[in-house]
């Protein structure tokens, strides 16, 4: 059985359905890019993947032994975390959040698994360092690294290169690969780039007018890459 | 400056004078820690908000004769704080929108009610001692002095206790929520405690200046420290220090405590931000 599967899902927000029958299916192990236009319910997808957010019709359905505290979860960044006075390692510690049970403080096993994602991450000198004072790409390897407290199974990023310059870009792709290989951790990733997708990917779900979902080579013989792809390479 | 001392050690002889100091201080205390949440939120100005709702409802409640007032007040500003805290990202209405709107609409109410209605024959005065607090901070009886404790013991606990959840929800919702932390449980916890803890500082301050209690000891706190734990102990001292030399001087210069009180907050703002200046300099 399938990681993680939907079938025959809707959704949309403000009860307006902007995502209509979409079925697809994620192994243990996957690299899986969700693709698509702006609008076109990526975020809203992934929320309800969370199970942030209830779908219109359909469900989530998770399978190999998948407990739902097993999600980690890498979200945009917002305005309030620029300039927010926190150390690294407040920050990384924070993705230790036991679900349902009553956890006011943390013991040692999370503080042990937080010491193990700052170091799955390479950024052990920025341990003690304020988040703010740190740039774009070592921000986004902190937020990484709490994602990986949470998660033993499965990684969801949304758009995690937004505003990293190209070398960082890279260096960020290659740390979500090494996460994915070495760690065996599926991977969700929400994208606009779509090279990178295309690069990285194994499986690919684009989602839009017509929804497609298959393995990159299938995704790249079909005709709804070749006119979107056609845009975005343009 | 002997003569400061020995009129201050007369003052403190009076028991009305130690309750006035306990209350200011565990208010203070109680304020800031969660200003530190509020600040980070961009909610900086529900503390103005509420307290204008708390206006408002004072407004009311005298008007209908209400005995146990401050039960009702409580009540309204706590179903206000709620609704105000709950909107954060998807309402038709934005976060500081609603906030300006409730709060000028409470206080316009407020003040009508009170001039249509009223009785009393010093109504500006009524209305000035709402808004920038009363001398009544200095008429507290005991029993008003051990309520204010225990609400205070029980806001210091709560804010321990849910520490990490808070910093967790503030920092980030959505992965707060993503990872199984209940982020609207939380929030709505945050809300009450602040309307709770603004009801109380009313006496203190007055509604127009409770905001400064919130939010500058956070704000002082934020200029020099880099990690939320020791930005939110700095704010508490800070916070506390400020409200026990503020009550002092107001004391002895008879001055208007709440005034007074964010006057030093106020001072020591600016110190320390030449600390966080000179340090980011010789960096």
């Amino acid at each position: 059985m399938a990681q993680l599967s939907c079938k025959k899902l809707c959704l949309g927000y403000d009860g307006h359905e902007i995502v209509h029958n979409l079925n697809f299916s994620v192994e243990k192990g996957d690299y899986f890019c969700i693709v698509g236009e702006n609008g076109s319910g990526k975020t809203t997808l992934m929320k309800t993947i969370l199970g942030l957010q209830p779908a219109f019709k359909g469900k989530v359905e998770t399978g190999d032994n998948l407990k739902n505290n097993g999600i980690g979860y890498l979200p945009q960044q917002t305005r309030v975390q620029r300039d927010f006075p926190a150390s690294v390692w407040e920050i990384v510690l924070s993705g230790c959040q036991n679900k349902g049970k009553f956890h006011p403080f943390y013991n040692k096993k999370d503080k042990a698994l937080a010491e193990e994602s700052i170091k799955k991450m390479g950024i052990e000198d920025l341990k003690k360092r304020c988040y703010r004072e740190l740039s774009g790409g070592q921000q986004q390897r902190v937020l990484l690294a709490r994602a990986l407290c949470a998660a033993s199974d499965i990684l969801l990023l949304d758009e995690p290169v937004t505003g990293l310059d190209p070398k960082v870009t890279e260096e960020l792709y290659r740390l979500i690969l090494e996460i994915n290989k070495k760690y065996n951790i599926t991977i969700i990733m929400i994208s606009h780039d779509i090279q990178a997708a295309v690069k990285y990917a194994d499986k690919i779900l684009h989602i839009g007018e017509k929804n497609f979902f298959g393995t990159k080579e299938e995704y790249l013989n079909s005709e709804i890459s070749k006119s979107f792809a056609r845009e975005v390479i343009k | 400056m002997t003569d400061i001392i020995s009129n201050l050690s007369l003052y403190l002889t009076y028991p009305f004078v130690w309750y006035a100091v306990i209350v200011g201080v565990l208010i203070a205390l109680c304020s800031s820690l969660l200003g530190v949440t509020l600040v980070l939120k961009r909610f900086s100005f529900i503390g103005d908000g509420l307290s204008h709702v708390a206006f408002g409802a004072i407004a009311i409640a005298s008007v209908i004769n209400l005995t146990n007032n401050i039960f009702f007040v409580l009540v309204i500003t706590v179903i206000c704080a709620v609704l105000l805290l709950r909107t954060g990202s998807n309402t038709k209405i934005k976060g500081d929108a609603s906030i300006a709107m409730i709060s000028v609409g409470a206080l316009a109410i407020g003040y009508l009610i009170m001039n249509v209605f009223s009785t009393s024959s010093n109504l500006s005065g009524d209305v000035c001692s709402t808004l920038f607090g009363s001398t009544s901070i200095l008429t507290l009886t005991g029993v008003e002095v051990w309520v204010c404790a225990a609400l205070s013991v029980i806001v210091v606990a709560l804010f321990i206790i849910f520490y990490n959840k808070i910093f967790a929800v503030t920092f980030d919702e959505s992965f707060a929520e993503a990872v199984g932390t209940r982020s609207k449980l939380y929030n709505l916890l945050i809300a009450v405690i602040i309307a709770v803890i603004i009801v109380a500082a009313m006496n203190l301050v007055g509604s127009l200046l409770i905001s400064a209690l919130v939010i500058f000891p956070a704000l002082s706190a934020m200029r020099v420290f880099k990690s939320f734990k020791s930005v939110t102990v700095c704010a508490a001292c800070i916070s506390v220090v400020c409200a026990l030399f503020g009550i002092l001087i107001s004391i002895v210069f008879a001055a208007p405590v709440g005034s007074t009180i964010v006057a030093v907050d106020i001072v020591v703002f600016f110190i320390f931000m030449i600390i966080g200046k000179a340090r980011g300099a010789s960096k």
